[in-house]
């Protein structure tokens, strides 16, 4: 079983390469559309703006082989943070942009009327469906968060868990074998590592 | 809801991590990478690295020592000390920092921190001032080039800082660091009123009570250094400490001090003869993620 981080040019790779190394999963670092291919599940890492980072996928011809592999083929992808919001359809972020289209919904703002954007810290999320992904977490676990955009989704079925910030945010959807996190899962602790252990283990039975 | 940061502040001196007096003087602690794997087992927030000597020795921030602590951190870790440019900042966040922290340059060059801003984001900005209460009572704010204080003001400085694009501010006191008798409420009041950025307050903690002051006042991070020195699972204690006393905090560590009896500083009490007798027998089972 082996796990590929897309470097695309934005993204703490570093940090999740060292997360999958102390849980003992194999991964690799590549932008090489024929290496990734390779691969038996994929993560999606991102911090920085959204248009860039769409450019960045698209210039280096990584959402054709990301399409193929995922949509095809059905491997597992994990989204983490702008790598999630990058899944939807499109964002306002800077300037109006298409994401992916693979989730529906849009990236917005968040509503800065009672608190303070960004939302950066250690918040705690709401589960509502404790399979797949969220098997290892429970209910009220914290994670850290980065963020100043979020997705809102239109289907709530795909909608596994959310956090309060002046709102209910989502902070984790899924889709068949796509799964996206709005917080950093490398930066939160025991509670990241345990969800990086259960997306291991869901690329494990896909192979 | 969004909890209250509790921060770890390691300051790191010829490679050494050091306990830090009035700026002045120092004690040693140990290898930097060591008190990182301990803070983030002990449930630390969000670790802060500070380089002090790269500044005064005019040389780069050192990218390989913080790619050898950035291993063994599972937390948000910003780093500062020494930082002059964009590409600067480029490599240390590639050498596994998250966000940077900028000082010296700050006060020379505020649109260093504009132009950081654009490019990684101002989450990964932190401006940190270091701020002085001079004998006529008035704040300045002590530099690189002045050991004194300068005639700048800490709560324009932070405003300032907020304009040009700074993410959070690091709200540091050089009377009150490693005093052990608290922060410098007053003046922690005046610039979280003048900003609506995050605000982390750090200088001066020695108990439990300090870190509630600091967080009665609505900051986003309160953080402590000496503090979380040479105590085995001072965090966990410390944090254990908070949640005993009401405060919302993030508990997530696999060993808890539940149910653990404190004395008036928050040294644990001895337990029972026949406590620590059972223990012996006790199988306690090793965490396994």
């Amino acid at each position: 079983m082996l796990i590929a981080i897309v470097d695309y040019g934005m993204g703490n790779v570093g940090s999740i390469t060292n997360s999958l190394k102390l849980l003992d999963v194999d991964s690799f670092v590549s932008n090489d559309s024929r290496l990734l291919t390779k691969a038996d599940g994929y993560i999606l890492p991102g911090v920085g703006a959204f248009p860039v980072a769409i450019e960045n996928l698209r210039s280096r011809k990584l959402d054709i082989t990301l399409t193929n592999e995922i949509i095809e083929k059905k491997k597992p992808l994990l989204g983490i943070c702008l790598g999630m919001q990058l899944l939807a359809e499109d964002s306002e972020e800077q300037k109006f942009t298409r994401g992916l289209g693979w989730i529906k919904g849009h990236v917005k703002r968040i509503k800065a009327e009672h608190v303070r954007v960004p939302h950066v810290g250690w918040n705690d999320i709401a589960i509502k469906d404790a399979n797949g992904l969220l098997r290892n977490i429970e209910q009220g676990s914290h994670f850290y968060f980065d963020h100043e955009y979020h997705l809102e989704c239109e289907y709530t079925d795909r909608l596994i868990a959310t956090c309060d910030y002046g709102g209910l945010l989502v902070s984790v959807v899924t889709k068949d074998n796509i799964f996206g996190v709005q917080f950093h899962p490398e930066k939160s602790q025991r509670n990241g590592l345990k969800l990086l252990r259960s997306f291991s283990e869901i690329v494990k039975e896909s192979c | 809801m969004l909890k209250t940061r509790v921060v770890g502040v390691l300051v790191v001196k010829a490679g050494r991590v050091v306990q830090s007096l009035k700026f002045s003087r120092y004690l040693p602690v140990g290898k930097p990478e060591i008190s990182v794997e301990f803070l983030n087992k002990w449930g630390i927030d969000e670790i802060v690295l500070l380089d002090i000597d790269a500044t005064k020795e005019k040389r780069p921030p050192d990218y390989d020592l913080i790619s050898r602590c950035a291993k063994y951190c599972q937390v948000p870790f910003s780093v500062g000390g020494g930082i002059r440019d964009i590409e600067q900042m480029s490599k240390l966040l590639k050498s596994g920092a998250d966000k940077v922290i900028v000082n010296c340059e700050f006060l020379d060059r505020p649109g260093l921190i504009t132009e950081g801003s654009k490019r990684f984001g101002s989450q990964c900005m932190i401006v940190s001032i270091d701020s002085m209460l001079k004998e006529n009572g008035e704040y300045g704010v002590r530099s690189s080039h002045d050991l004194t204080g300068l005639k700048l003001n800490p709560v324009d400085l932070a405003k300032k800082a907020e304009e040009v694009g700074a993410g959070e501010i690091f709200l540091n006191s050089v009377n009150r660091d490693g005093q052990k008798n608290g922060y410098d409420l007053r003046l922690l009041a005046k610039v979280r009123n003048a900003v609506s950025i995050p605000v982390i307050i750090c200088g001066g903690v020695g108990h439990v009570d300090h870190l509630i002051e600091g967080i009665n006042l609505g900051v986003s991070a309160v953080a402590a250094a000496n503090f979380f020195h040479f105590i085995e699972h001072s965090v966990v204690i410390t944090k254990r400490a908070l949640v005993e006393m009401g405060q919302e905090i993030r508990l997530d560590t696999y060993t808890t001090y539940e149910r653990q009896e404190f004395d008036d500083d928050i040294r644990l009490n001895r337990r029972s003869e026949d406590y620590l007798t059972n223990l012996r027998f006790t199988y306690l089972p090793e965490e396994v993620i």
